[in-house]
């Protein structure tokens, strides 16, 4: 491909070429503080390709189409200006339909004196802006789309990517932080406005180290705030169900899954806004921790 | 092309040893492209490599385990479903190789369970499935009155619990294809394994997989097809015997040209011992080898010129011209684009 770029988040290696420059330069801006990738000395795990949806369609209507090692045939196209968002999304896919090497959970994670807090929701549970909020205010961010739980430790490891923050949650997660660590604003992408934000140094810095899960956390963003403790058996369907891998593990993730839920206990959280949400939080933390 | 190191590779894997990172993946990522990462892994087991090349291997084997389990489970599922109907079901590609443990199933990935039944029996299977939960996954009107009154198959079913498809096949090829095939005898002569499963004779393998590879379809994914076809010859090929009885069979199927192509092939590309008097002619064997070869190390197919002349002989060979056009226009109304 034209353009390539190398990149490596948490354990897993990325190569992601591209028939177009912007969409490389774009991210090489926001992934300047992560480790680069040799290729002359590394084999990555992934490639992802952003290649025109049609041979011609590099120059006249660009479009964007998200291939590589695994792709979905009826992916949408994207737009051009998207690029930097097409990416991310390129890299999400090789994860949730390639990674083998840990149970891969639909979930946003923090970490605070080696434990650590996993968030799992739907869209617009809020997990990305929560573990935004957290990673800025004493914990480290591990993650805002996936957690990698390992089924032969029981430890959670980091996928720090970029934080995908969308709509209303831009302007409360960006709040205070300096302009080199936030991406341009995506406009009229599938999900509304995109912005996109870099986790802090420590953060990057600390991307090996896994830690010991403590607390599954099932926020819901809208309601009076409520919490309650889920039964094993409910927080392990609603873990199968964030799980994109979990049953290409077999009896592996089975057994992961199991585990977590034995030792881990999990609350459903509900919360009108985010103020109260980081009260609950530290709150409930301080309970188990 | 990166296909080539992929076929260099996959019949010596000692070559591996000089590989640098590069090299190793445009390896990967064409093997993987070509759906043939699993063999990879299976022909490099136990050879040293870096860590980052064992690790992708490792992941690569949890899948080809998963893939047979599940293979080997559909066939169950499908056989239960069909049992009380006594009629044959006989095993087609990747599920038989699987099921007879044949080479050819190695590391390979299995995706759809293909059965051939007899055709005056298609719609009491087509019955017994759906009463055990499989469903129709194309909506679309024209495409399911053109599978029924053209295709070699019904179209695909998937399960609606275990989203997995089978594909019901009455024949090898297409009814509009030139060639046709005695599928009756292909069922008559099948190879009984237990449980009342069966699986085509070896030669018949043989045709169906240069049927599929050479005289149907558009060659895309083809050098999965053929390192198939390289496996069984290696497997079975060793005495001239053999060798007349696969003549006489592609014969009888009206398969003799593309068993041919498909020999010459193999021994073009993976270097398969074949029988001399096999080797004649073949002017465009070069075409189709490049056709097989197009994948590029970052997991593109090269030559669009190329490969849309395969694309349109594709369509030339399963249907006569004036259908051909009637058939493109339809889906071409329909917003479907050949390259992409």
């Amino acid at each position: 491909m034209r353009h390539q770029l190398g990149l490596a988040v948490g354990p897993a290696t990325f190569r992601i070429g591209s028939a177009w420059r912007g969409p490389i330069d774009a991210l090489a801006r926001l992934y300047a503080a992560y480790p680069p990738i040799d290729f002359a000395r590394r084999v990555p795990d992934f490639t992802v390709r952003l290649q025109p949806v049609q041979p011609w369609r590099r120059f006249i209507r660009s479009s964007i189409f998200i291939a590589g090692d695994h792709m979905l045939p009826d992916a949408a196209p994207m737009a051009l200006e998207h690029g930097l968002l097409a990416a991310e999304m390129g890299m999400n896919l090789q994860m949730a339909l390639g990674w083998r090497r840990h149970v891969l959970l639909h979930a946003s994670c923090v970490e605070k004196d080696g434990k650590a807090l996993v968030i799992t929701g739907e869209s617009g549970s809020g997990k990305s802006t929560l573990a935004a909020m957290l990673g800025e205010r004493g914990w480290r961010l591990m993650g805002d789309e996936f957690a990698l739980l390992d089924p032969a430790s029981g430890m959670v490891f980091a996928f720090p990517r970029l934080v995908s923050l969308k709509n209303e949650a831009i302007d409360i997660a960006t709040a205070g932080i300096t302009p080199e660590r936030i991406g341009p604003r995506l406009e009229g992408t599938p999900k509304g406005a995109i912005r996109h934000l870099v986790p802090n140094a420590e953060a990057i810095a600390r991307m090996a180290e896994p830690a010991v899960p403590r607390l599954l956390l099932l926020p819901r963003y809208g309601f009076a705030e409520a919490h309650r403790p889920v039964e094993q058996g409910e927080a392990f369907v609603r873990l199968t169900e964030a799980s994109t891998n979990y049953i290409a593990l077999g009896e592996a993730g089975f057994g992961a899954l199991v585990r977590f839920v034995r030792t881990v206990p999990a609350v459903a959280l509900d919360y009108p806004d985010s103020a109260t949400v980081l009260a609950a939080v530290e709150a409930l933390w301080g309970e188990v921790a | 092309m990166s296909a080539a190191l992929l076929a260099e590779t996959l019949i010596d894997p000692g070559l591996v040893t000089r590989f640098d990172a590069p090299t190793w993946t445009a390896l990967l990522t064409a093997a993987r492209a070509e759906r043939l990462l699993g063999t990879i892994a299976d022909k490099l087991d136990g050879l040293a490599m870096p860590p980052d090349v064992a690790a992708i291997l490792a992941d690569t084997r949890v899948d080809a385990r998963r893939d047979r389990q599940q293979a080997l489970w559909e066939i169950d599922r499908a056989m239960v479903a069909l049992a009380p109907l006594d009629c044959p079901v006989v095993l087609l590609k990747g599920s038989a190789f699987a099921a007879a443990g044949l080479l050819a199933a190695q590391g390979r990935a299995i995706g759809d369970l293909d059965i051939l039944v007899p055709r005056d029996r298609l719609d009491e299977v087509e019955a017994a499935l759906r009463g055990a939960g499989w469903e129709w996954v194309k909506p679309d009107p024209y495409d399911e009155a053109y599978y029924r009154r053209w295709m070699h198959e019904l179209p695909p079913l998937i399960h609606v619990e275990r989203d997995r498809m089978i594909d019901v096949h009455h024949t090898i090829l297409p009814l509009t294809a030139r060639p046709r095939p005695d599928a009756a005898a292909m069922i008559a002569d099948a190879m009984p394994l237990a449980n009342g499963i069966s699986v085509l004779r070896i030669d018949d393998m043989l045709c169906h997989a240069a049927a599929h590879l050479i005289a149907d379809g558009d060659m895309a994914g083809g050098l999965r097809n053929l390192w198939d076809i390289h496996c069984l010859l290696i497997e079975h090929g060793e005495d001239q015997s053999f060798w007349n009885g696969l003549d006489a069979r592609s014969r009888h199927h009206q398969l003799r040209a593309p068993m041919r192509r498909a020999v010459r092939l193999s021994h073009r590309i993976f270097g398969t011992e074949v029988p001399k008097d096999w080797l004649g002619g073949g002017v465009l064997d070069g075409l189709f080898a490049a056709r097989l070869l197009t994948r590029t190390s970052w997991g593109q197919e090269a030559r669009p010129f190329l490969r849309l002349g395969f694309y349109f002989r594709s369509h030339l060979l399963r249907m006569p011209p004036l259908m051909l056009a009637r058939h493109l226009w339809t889906k071409w109304r329909k917003g479907y684009r050949p390259i992409g």
